[in-house]
């Protein structure tokens, strides 16, 4: 695509690299590219981790089974660290959060041109590849957290429990209507500021790597290298992020204020 | 930034992963983790023991040598008494075989006296009938003169 580099043509690169192939129309259309990946990610993800924990041992362990108990560990090191509750859901919704997140994320790594030129051989037109960047995912995951959220307020604190939080914390009875306000800003804010952080994050990256991909091709690596290096740091921060987020949400939600 | 259908597709997936790694991937792992842990606990609870074990057998054994020595020495005295005694019983029973041996001896040398004196009594009381014959030159009926000579010999 170094050939051109004209702005016109520049303009319709970046918008063919940032265009979902879109199924139907209006609100009952489907991002068919953000679906398949995925989902796709997700089989594979979670397909090693049911074969590993299908022959998971006590004894000795293999080198993927290590993998797998350090990335474990490590998420249930931080749920117990937050996380004081006795809600079983909550440690391995943040190790999916992560890994899920991880994966899809590391589609980012992948060379701009990749994914949408083999889609190309296929005769699909567009296929981003990176479903973080296509906000449909992100809220999808921020709106389940937060449903999360809400049947964890019921179940800890029961409905009435629930009430009486929303409409005295934090200023007390006497201000129940701000409080109310306040409590549903601030339960809005939760998965929105979620969704965005990391649909920001990787639409930037990505953004920026579909620049690097105008330059010509014997530049691209003094900037592209050091971008995908600084980006390994990015995807699993912000994946890190986004557990360590839920796990805190979910902890608001269970125990009292 | 077009939110479309896609949210729900991408929550339904989403709900999927959570359900499956809490049904299938969290637990076994977690257990076999937990069992991990338990064991290598274990096993170091077992080889402080082992360890302890360890210290209490050398002290026993110790303990053991120090008595089978003891017992040693003991034996060892008891039996040099033991040949002290020996000696001893020994020696006086010697000396009083030595006193039985010497006693008979006298006794049968005191035997063989009286037996001598008893032969030369005879040979003498023989010799005086003898000479008394020769001196009585008669025939001396030595049948009828039994008494009288055997009252001499018995004087002799």
């Amino acid at each position: 695509m170094t050939e051109s580099a004209a702005p016109n043509s520049a303009g319709e690169y970046i918008h063919h690299h940032l265009t979902n192939h879109v199924i139907g129309h209006g609100f009952w259309s489907l991002n068919v590219d953000t679906l398949v990946t995925s989902a796709a990610l997700g089989l594979i993800v979670f397909g090693v981790l049911f074969l590993v924990a299908r022959s998971v041992t006590a004894g000795v362990p293999g080198k993927l089974q290590s993998a797998v108990e350090v990335v474990l560990e490590m998420v249930q090191t931080q749920v117990h660290d937050s996380f004081h509750g006795d809600a079983k859901i909550v440690a391995p919704l943040a190790l999916t959060i992560f890994l899920w997140v991880f994966a899809i994320n590391a589609m980012d790594l992948l060379p701009v041109d990749l994914a949408p030129t083999i889609a190309g051989l296929f005769g699909v037109e567009h296929w981003k590849v990176v479903p973080t960047t296509d906000p449909n995912h992100t809220f999808a995951m921020s709106l389940t957290v937060f449903i999360l959220c809400v049947i964890g307020n019921f179940v800890a604190k029961g409905p009435g429990g629930y009430a009486k939080e929303a409409l005295t914390v934090p200023f007390g009875p006497a201000m129940a209507p701000f409080n109310l306000i306040f409590r549903i800003i601030e339960d809005l804010a939760k998965p929105i500021s979620l969704s965005l952080r990391l649909f920001g994050n990787m639409y930037a990256g990505e953004m920026v790597f579909i620049l690097i991909g105008l330059m010509p091709w014997y530049v691209q690596w003094i900037l592209g290298a050091p971008w995908a290096i600084f980006h390994i740091l990015v995807i699993t921060l912000q994946a890190f992020i986004f557990m360590i987020l839920t796990v805190i949400y979910m902890s608001m939600a269970y125990e009292s204020h | 930034m077009n939110i479309n259908a896609t949210i729900i597709g991408q929550a339904i997936t989403f709900a999927i992963l959570i359900w499956f790694t809490m049904k299938f991937v969290w637990p076994p792992i977690t257990a076999a983790l937990d069992e991990r842990a338990q064991k290598i606990s274990d096993g170091l609870a077992a080889a402080e023991r082992g360890k302890a074990d360890l210290q209490l057998a050398e002290k026993r054994s110790a303990d053991a040598l120090v008595e089978a020595r003891q017992k040693g020495a003991e034996i060892i005295a008891m039996s040099e008494k033991r040949r002290a005694e020996i000696i001893e019983e020994a020696k006086a029973e010697a000396i009083a075989e030595a006193e039985r041996v010497k006693a008979a001896a006298r006794a049968e040398i005191e035997q063989e006296a009286h037996r001598a004196r008893e032969v030369l009594r005879a040979q003498v009381s023989s010799l005086a009938v003898a000479g008394a014959e020769r001196i009585l030159r008669r025939e001396v009926n030595a049948q009828a003169h039994a008494d009288l000579l055997s009252a001499l010999s018995a004087e002799l």
